[in-house]
């Protein structure tokens, strides 16, 4: 069985290199093509799974060894896979919520001619994911972790006649390299610490060295995680990271990319557990984004920079219950799991009302929805329910149980944590609340032509200023795109309470992620209650803010805080005068010192040499005379010498 | 006596450049050809050394061949290949065909240009690039250090007239300033490296007074001298060896280039062609490199492991000095320059790392950027001689026009940044790893070389093939057929090496061992003890499961 | 009589032949005094070996004496060459050779 595992990375990757080498022959059957890889890889995947449950617990491990990829001295990395049951949970969520995308984008894409390099580059990043998942030990997680960087920046900038696409895509990179840089300093710190970096003698023997070395590699896991899971300080691409087409957002925010840094965390789980100051980094990571991506989201009138507000919250639930520990490790993967479900529908939900509407983004511009398109209402309404966790939908479950462990954590800290998430809760409930409300609800605001806005005049208002403006025409979307909305939306209703029926999901991960029963300061019965009236408290405020009173079709001024929201909190100014304005500078002062001083010391040997030879060349006047006087001088000189040197 | 391997692939190249330079002025094209097929030829030859050299056979060198030159001074005709050197050869027989093909009408205009009938630019052209083949070879197969010094110079001639000669044909500002702009290139090149030349003259002829001194009998023979010195019989005493290292070492550094000796680098590369600056930085550029592996450090252990705190140093601003400037650049060639300066920082990071991952990963790195960086500057190459000029921002939105090429661009572009999955990634994690293991602070600065790395690559690749379509581009072709033959072989390989690099390590691996036993030293040994088995996930879980238990 | 005179005599020829070719303009006139120069050493070598007792000295002089003459030759030829084409004598009208 292990022998198929590699054919999970395989089917993606060679649908991949097909549709991106097939030349225009593939045009007309690319997309199906990209779909059946997809779709192969999901149903190997399936394949495993059975076979994998069909063992007993501890002997669920597959292992398959490849080749081996660098050996020099001491240094072997191979390529080799592994697979339990963290992984398979993984190969699950990418293959299944990835195809679902795939087949969402037949129809998404339908119009673009280069169609089928996108799914050339879909598949692409499916491979690159799985490797990512499926990697035995970190050097080959750090292919997959670059592919996947790789991959991302392909699709965001994939309408790269857009200078803001491409810049975007640029940004999602750059970013992601900072983080990449921490993982690569921590697979050296590896290296010279245990000789090696597989998970399997690695993640053995952190009893072996100090808690400070462990430390700095946990750190330097965090700053990677930080990169690819758009985690404070390094989340700032994932906003501008909205040029790309909607399904490429669903897929890098549901199933691939961002959960990367909480698989990485998760995975190196023993030497967290290790170093606790890394643990309390980690927690505080995810305690700071969960609020940050929250009130982002309440700012964005932009519907996907809005959900992209919330993956950044929600990513920092996961990286918050991963810092906890074992008690936290399995309720991490599984609200990532059921957010792969209602963040995927959300997107795809939110591409679904876009395609109806003309590509606006605007929710200032919609409003009123639903009679239009029901089954995008319906099915992105779930998502919304799930995602505020509504009781009995997926996340009601999988989020309940982090705010539990974060009590759980114990003492001042367990209290600061709880409350940080039980606030978070309130505010993903009245942001999102606020996106269900001005999509789908309310006075169709569409029909009037926008008026434009005073402090930034609107790039093209040639056509509406002349009163012509021409109102949508909302649609549902075809099956194809609605399909994969209607799978998504039922697994955000069922999966939560499917994986908490008899503590299931816990009990399949504790071999791989250990698991430790948290003991929160009050029940886990008052814990619910809170959550519960918290969320009512935050839908309550986003209906009598936006669904009793009309939305002004213009964003109002707003306070301090929602325009600093606007701007993503002034991250963006930060780095912009800091590393852009700054870099600039220092590289250009650079150029100016190369030539001036590196260079102009040599040509400055140079010139002084030029001068010296000038200066001799007086001598060189051409009248024989004046020769005749140098020779006579010379034959003196030499006469002279000779005597000198024989008297003495 | 066996048939002699090396001076064959050495002399076919020669007898190559002849042959092309005699052809009469007419015969153009046949010229090409003639080129093109000794090249082919070299690379036979060059698959042969590789294919008969024995990784694992004892003794430092292979397919010796020693024969007596100047008795008087105790020169003599000695070659002979560790694994390094053969991947070396290999590269650059591999890459001159390429250089041919890609150069293939850089020589043409300037024949329609001159009126005079015996002038042949086109002959001259690829029999100098030839000759530089030649003398490359020889310079990577000689074991005798006065022969080496021969040909390490030599090869300075076909150079300079490659760089002066045959320029560009891109000038935004007329044929007679680029023509300017151009000799003073070439004779910027020629004085940088003669300087360096001759600082080691006076080094070699140093080294030989003093083993005419000690052995009775000077000699030039490094097998001759790593042995006298391993048996005691030779002693270079402190001040002469560190003298005599730092007349080499300048030599070297100045051809690899090292900051601060790298200015030469970014004008010859610009004004010369795409084809000519790929055999400046991919192939000639490696000899300085390489002989600091097999010269420096074997020839001068001490005084290698005494000078090692400042090359490091040195090599580390390298890293971020060429980075930080290629992020700086507006000419796409000057870029690509300094992103190879700071590509040779790794390289020399890695040699002095002293460890056999940086050793290892530096002569991967010797072989990885000279693909990479050919791919990358030949497309360059095609890119400009579409549009007629080198600045980056005369062009936009070529992606639209000419998918192939950009597609092309950014594969060479991504190898550069070092993306895992292509080679040059490999190389660099090793040297990465090698510098880490001995000198953690220093591996941590140069890590930032992969941001910046990202940086200029992916603002190049923005501001020429993103965004909307320039009006001037908006005509341009996609790769013709010639052009694609040139860059998909490099392409494959690229990837090919990334995956499975093993033939190339099992290769260097011995060679690094030898050199790091000459210098006395071992890789550090990790600080804690493994307890499991390496590749087994299992034992793993069951063990962090432990640990968990452990800390509660 | 003492040989040394004919060294003194030898040497103040030389020196008038010297003053000559750095005074004068005229290239006879400078010919002239190189010839004189010459022909002060060739008096100074038969007076050596006058004084050493040996004929190394009068071989030498003969050398001097057929090189001499070759120059004059080839000089003279170069001179009337300069006359005929610049119409002058004057040695610094002839300074083309400078850089």
């Amino acid at each position: 069985m292990e022998n198929l595992i590699a054919l999970l990375v395989a089917a993606p990757l060679v649908g991949a290199a097909l549709l991106l080498c097939g030349g225009k022959r593939l045009d007309r059957t690319g997309h199906w093509l990209g779909t059946l890889f997809a779709a192969a890889s999901f149903a190997v995947g399936v394949a495993l799974f059975a076979d994998m449950l069909g063992r007993s617990a501890d002997h669920r491990a597959l292992h398959q060894h490849l080749f081996t990829w660098i050996p020099v001295g001491g240094f072997r990395a191979d390529v080799a896979f592994q697979l339990d049951q963290l992984s398979m949970t993984f190969v699950l969520l990418i293959t299944g919520v990835g195809s679902l995308i795939h087949v969402y984008s037949i129809g998404y894409m339908e119009h673009d001619e280069r169609r089928r390099r996108f799914f050339g580059y879909l598949n692409l990043f499916l491979a690159a994911m799985l490797l990512l998942v499926l990697a035995d030990n970190y050097l080959l997680l750090y292919v997959g972790w670059e592919g996947v960087g790789l991959a991302s920046y392909l699709l965001i900038g994939f309408w790269q006649h857009k200078p803001s696409a491409a810049t975007a895509a640029k940004k999602a990179f750059l970013v992601n390299r900072v983080g990449d840089m921490g993982l690569s300093i921590a697979i050296m710190l590896m290296f010279t610490t245990f000789g090696t970096f597989a998970f399997g003698p690695v993640l053995a023997s952190t009893g072996a060295t100090s808690e400070g070395k462990l430390t700095a590699i946990g750190l330097m896991l965090l700053l990677a995680a930080c990169g690819k899971s758009a985690q404070v300080p390094l989340q700032s691409w994932l906003g501008d990271a909205m040029e790309g087409p909607t399904p490429v957002s669903a897929l890098i925010h549901a199933a691939t990319m961002v959960t990367a840094g909480v698989y990485l965390i998760t995975r190196s789980g023993a030497i967290f557990n290790a170093a606790p100051d890394a643990q309390t980094a980690v927690v505080a990571v995810g305690a700071v984004t969960l609020l940050f991506g929250a009130i982002v989201g309440c700012a964005k009138d932009d519907i996907k920079k809005a959900l992209a507000g919330s993956t950044m919250s929600q990513i920092g639930y996961m990286i918050l219950a991963a810092g906890l520990g074992p008690i936290g490790y399995a309720f991490a993967i599984m609200h990532l799991v059921t957010h792969g479900f209602f963040k995927a529908g959300l997107f795809l939900g939110a591409g679904s009302v876009m395609h109806g509407m003309n590509d606006e983004v605007d929710m200032r511009r919609y409003g009123g929805l639903r009679k239009y398109m029901p089954v995008t209402f319906v099915t992105f309404g779930l998502g919304y329910l799930a995602i505020i966790g509504f009781p009995g939908l997926s996340g009601f479950f999988s989020k309940d149980k982090i705010i539990e462990a974060a009590f759980a954590k114990g003492g001042t800290e367990g209290w600061i944590l709880g409350g940080a998430a039980l606030l978070g809760a309130a505010i993903t409930a009245f942001y999102m609340t606020r996106v269900m409300l001005m999509t789908f609800f309310g006075e169709e605001r569409w029909r009037k032509a926008p008026t434009p806005s005073p402090d930034q005049p609107s790039v093209e208002p040639a056509a509406e200023t002349r009163g012509e403006y021409a109102p949508p025409h909302p649609h549902e979307s075809p099956k194809v795109m609605t399909l994969p909305m209607i799978v998504l939306a039922i697994g955000s209703v069922f999966a939560g309470g499917l994986f908490s029926l008899n503590e299931a999901f816990v009990k399949w991960l504790e071999p791989v992620t250990s698991f430790a029963h948290g003991h929160p300061p009050v029940s886990a019965t008052t814990v619910t209650a809170a959550t519960i009236a918290v969320l009512l408290l935050g839908v309550g405020v986003a209906w009598l803010m936006y669904g009793r009173r009309p939305v002004p079709s213009l964003a109002p001024r707003g306070s301090l805080l929602t325009r600093a929201a606007r701007r993503d909190l002034l991250q963006d100014d930060f780095n912009d005068i800091v590393f852009v304005r700054g870099g600039g500078h220092l590289t250009t002062t650079l150029v100016q010192l190369d030539h001036t001083l590196v260079d102009g010391a040599v040509n400055g040997t140079a010139a002084s040499m030029g001068g010296l030879s000038g200066l001799l060349r007086q001598l060189q006047s051409g009248f024989v005379r004046s020769y005749a006087v140098q020779m006579l001088g010379g034959a003196a000189v030499l006469v002279a010498a000779t005597l000198l040197m024989r008297g003495v | 006596m066996s048939f002699p391997l090396l001076t064959a692939t050495a002399v076919v190249p020669a007898i190559g450049a002849i042959a092309t330079a005699a052809l009469p002025a007419a015969k153009r094209t046949a010229a090409k050809w003639l080129a093109l097929l000794f090249s082919l030829l070299t690379f036979a030859l060059a698959l042969v050394v590789a294919f008969r050299f024995d990784p694992g056979a004892k003794g430092p060198f292979q397919l010796t061949e020693s024969h007596a030159w100047i008795r008087d001074f105790g020169v003599r005709y000695e070659l002979g290949v560790d694994g390094i050197a053969v991947a070396l050869i290999a590269l650059t027989a591999l890459l001159v065909p390429f250089v041919i093909l890609a150069g293939w009408h850089d020589a043409d205009t300037l024949e329609e240009a001159t009126p005079n009938r015996r002038w042949r630019p086109t002959q001259g052209f690829f029999a100098l690039i030839l000759a530089v083949e030649a003398m490359v070879v020889i310079s990577f197969e000689a074991t005798d250090v006065f022969l080496f010094y021969i040909f390490f110079e030599a090869m300075l001639i076909p150079m300079y007239f490659l760089i002066g000669g045959f320029g560009d044909r891109a000038g935004a500002d007329g044929e007679e300033r680029s023509a300017g702009r151009r000799s003073q290139a070439a004779v910027k090149f020629l004085l940088y490296n003669l300087a360096g030349g001759l600082i080691m003259l006076a080094a070699v002829i140093g080294l030989y007074a003093v083993t005419a001194d000690q052995l009775g009998t000077g000699t030039f023979s490094l097998t001759q001298i790593v042995d006298a010195r391993a048996a005691g019989q030779l002693d270079l005493g402190t001040t002469t060896e560190r003298l005599l290292f730092l007349g080499f070492f300048f030599a070297f550094a100045v051809k690899a280039p090292l900051w601060p000796l790298h200015t030469w680098l970014p004008g010859a590369m610009s004004e010369s062609t795409a084809p000519v600056a790929v055999l400046i930085t991919a192939v000639v550029d490696k000899v300085g490199t390489f002989a600091m592996l097999r010269f420096c450090l074997q020839l001068f252990p001490q005084a290698s492991s005494w000078a090692t705190p400042v090359i490091l140093i040195l090599a580390l601003i390298s890293i971020v000095y060429g980075a930080l400037l290629a992020v700086a650049q507006r000419d796409i060639k000057r870029l690509i320059a300094y992103a190879s300066i700071s590509h040779f920082g790794f390289i020399i990071l890695g040699i002095f790392a002293m460890t056999s991952q940086g050793q290892g990963g530096a002569t991967l790195y010797m072989v990885n950027h000279g693909i990479s960086t050919a791919a990358l500057m030949l497309v360059a190459g095609f890119l400009i001689s579409r549009r007629g000029s080198r600045l980056i921002a005369d062009f936009g939105g070529v992606q639209k026009v000419a998918p192939m090429l950009a597609g092309t661009f950014l594969i060479g572009g991504l190898a550069t940044l070092s993306l895992p999955g292509l080679a040059p990634f490999v190389s660099e994690f090793l040297v990465l790893v090698g510098t880490f293991s001995r000198h953690p602070v220093i591996g941590v600065i140069a890590t930032l070389g992969i941001v910046l790395a990202a940086l200029y690559v992916l603002v190049l690749y923005q501001r020429t093939m993103t965004g909307p379509v320039k009006s001037e581009v908006s005509a341009m072709p996609d790769l013709r057929a010639r052009e694609l033959v040139v860059v998909a072989p490099l392409i494959a390989l690229l990837l090919f090496l990334g995956v499975y690099p093993k033939p190339l390590t099992d290769l260097v691996n011995p060679a690094v061992e030898h050199t790091l036993s000459v210098v006395d030293k071992k890789d550090p040994k990790p600080t804690a003890q493994v307890n499991a088995v390496p590749g087994s996930g299992r034992t793993g879980h069951a063990a962090s499961d432990q640990d968990v238990e452990a800390a509660k | 009589m003492n040989p040394v005179y004919y060294l003194y005599l030898a040497a103040l020829l030389f020196t008038i032949g010297a003053a000559g070719v750095l005074i004068r303009r005229n290239a006879i006139v400078v010919f002239m005094c190189i010839e004189l120069m010459l022909n002060a050493c060739n008096l100074a070598f038969v007076t050596f070996s006058r004084l050493h007792g040996n004929l190394d000295g009068q071989i030498i002089a003969f050398f001097t004496m057929v090189v001499a003459a070759a120059e004059v030759v080839v000089g003279l030829a170069i001179i009337v060459t300069i006359f005929r084409t610049r119409h002058t004598a004057s040695v610094d009208d002839a300074s083309l050779m400078k850089l």
